[in-house]
């Protein structure tokens, strides 16, 4: 049964990513895109870290491809109004997927076959904020503080140059 | 096995039709409310004080012209108002509608699934809810319709924001984030074993997530998405016949939901007073206690008709101003709070 729903959940999240990069209209790109990270959760709780399930849902699908669709649809893309790409910019951009590929599949060659512990329910929330606010304790600070420096980042650039006229 | 997916797909199937007929005769109370509150008799033609007034209104829903406007997108036209409908269904899954009932010597839940992310679950809908308004909107191919999507996301994330630190604070408090533990730890009230709901211990958590809640169901005040007087319907200006008709069902549906999640957050859900000090058995409190929760449910849709008719709506500067500037800071001061207290006291 787990099985089954893993190549259902794998097959739905690979065959909605390639349709992410292949759709022409970039609404429907989001939307394979939010389909692929329902897939993602699934896979979350097959393993059973139904916290990260739940989270990458509210972060990843419910606000930040929220915001990525309103940006799209105030837009208006399509095929008469999309700026021409130069064969340079495609080029450049195949190379760049290519590399990227290659350090992925270099990376992951070499990476030994992860063992998962079934008693230990990593995925569940008091064993995460235990591990959290202990064994990774710097790495947690660090990365909220990474945040913080985005989030003023954006303000102040979000602000713009011009002091007068804000009120 | 079979016994348990039976009992499951029985206990769904009933919350189903039980959701279904409260969000039908919402729209029989809404009208019914404003008639009493403006002084007016309202429908009574359909029936004894006009309680037929739904499935009339369903009838001509679905005998209505569809009409699909031709430069739509007409796959996502269609797919907007189902899952605007999925989401605002899929939300009542992890509330608990009652305690167990004991039936031949097993005991049965009253409540689909008991996840111990509940409160997550909720909000992970809530947040997936936006995609139905936003496709909608999007596809309809309207300016006023666009307009009115956009209007309902931005709204939507910004007080789901404050939403959420407002339900952070309550867990900081209860320590858990399963709705059935959550109303288990207000077992009680009033009677011999003195407890208190945890509206008392978090009004201000509560006073937030109910402003909140208005907002998500873009009730007024909070209507901006479908601001008649500024942009003809808003997302669903282009929906007619039955698509348009499971979009205010929707919103019905989550009015439902959120009565729902608020009577179990902060009212205690299917705990009543004196609930053990009437000396009768388990299934008995289970039932009484189920009644009491959906009289919880229906005084909140009341209270969400009654500030309809009792407030204007803002305007949407101001309703961003109170969203970002007001709600989120009045949330933060209150996780704080909450966080000294809780190490303080130590309840």
């Amino acid at each position: 049964m787990t099985l089954y729903l893993f190549y259902f959940l794998s097959f739905v999240a690979i065959f909605s990513a390639l349709l992410v990069v292949f759709s022409k209209n970039p609404v429907y790109s989001v939307l394979y895109l939010i389909i692929t990270f329902f897939a993602i959760a699934g896979h979350y709780v097959l393993l059973n870290a139904q916290f990260l399930a739940a989270v990458h849902v509210i972060v990843y699908a419910g606000a930040i491809m929220v915001l990525f669709l309103y940006v799209i649809m105030l837009l208006n893309l399509n095929q008469e109004s999309e700026p021409h790409k130069s064969n340079l910019i495609k080029i450049a951009a195949v190379v760049c997927g290519g590399l990227l590929m290659t350090v992925l599949i270099g990376t992951l060659r070499g990476a030994s076959q992860v063992v998962h512990q079934p008693g230990k329910d990593i995925g569940l929330v008091k064993n995460l904020g235990k591990i959290l606010f202990t064994e990774f304790l710097f790495p947690f600070e660090v990365s909220s503080i990474l945040l913080l420096a985005a989030m003023v980042g954006v303000v102040m650039i979000g602000k713009g140059e011009d002091n007068s006229v804000n009120r | 096995m079979i016994a348990f997916v039976t009992y499951k797909m029985i206990l769904v199937l009933v919350i189903f039709t039980i959701t279904l007929a409260i969000a039908a005769y919402s729209t029989y109370a809404e009208r019914k409310v404003a008639a009493f509150l403006q002084d007016r008799v309202g429908p009574d033609r359909a029936g004894p004080f006009g309680i037929f007034q739904p499935l009339a209104d369903g009838l001509k829903f679905i005998y209505k012209e569809e009409i699909i406007p031709n430069v739509s997108n007409k796959l996502l036209f269609v797919f907007g108002p189902c899952i605007a409908m999925l989401t605002a269904l899929m939300a009542g899954v992890v509330v608990p509608w009652g305690d167990t009932v004991f039936i031949g010597g097993k005991e049965y839940s009253l409540q689909i699934t008991d996840l111990n992310i509940g409160i997550l679950y909720v909000f992970g809908v809530v947040s997936i809810g936006v995609y139905g308004i936003m496709i909608g909107g999007w596809s309809s191919n309207n300016k006023f319709s666009l307009l009115g999507a956009i209007r309902a996301s931005a709204q939507m994330i910004s007080y789901e924001i404050a939403m959420g630190l407002a339900i952070i604070a309550l867990v900081l408090m209860t320590g858990t984030l399963s709705l059935r533990e959550i109303t288990m730890q207000q077992a009680g009230g009033l009677g011999g074993d003195w407890n208190f709901w945890n509206v008392v211990y978090q009004p201000l958590g509560f006073l937030i997530f109910i402003v909140c809640a208005f907002a998500e169901c873009n009730r007024t005040p909070f209507d901006l998405p479908e601001c008649e007087t500024e942009l003809v319907g808003g997302y669903h200006t282009e929906y007619s016949s039955m698509k348009l008709g499971f979009y205010l069902f929707a919103e019905y549906i989550n009015m439902f939901i959120s009565s729902a999640v608020i009577s179990t957050l902060y009212f205690g859900g299917f705990n009543f007073p004196f609930m053990n000090n009437l000396g009768l058995d388990h299934n008995m409190i289970s039932i009484i206690g189920t009644i009491v929760l959906f009289a919880k449910i229906v005084f909140f849709i009341f209270f969400f008709m009654w500030i309809r008719w009792t407030i204007p709506r803002f305007r949407y500067d101001q309703l961003m101003n109170l969203g970002w500037k007001i709600m989120i800071p009045l949330a933060i001061f209150n996780i704080a709070l909450c966080a000294l207290i809780s190490l303080y006291i130590n309840r």
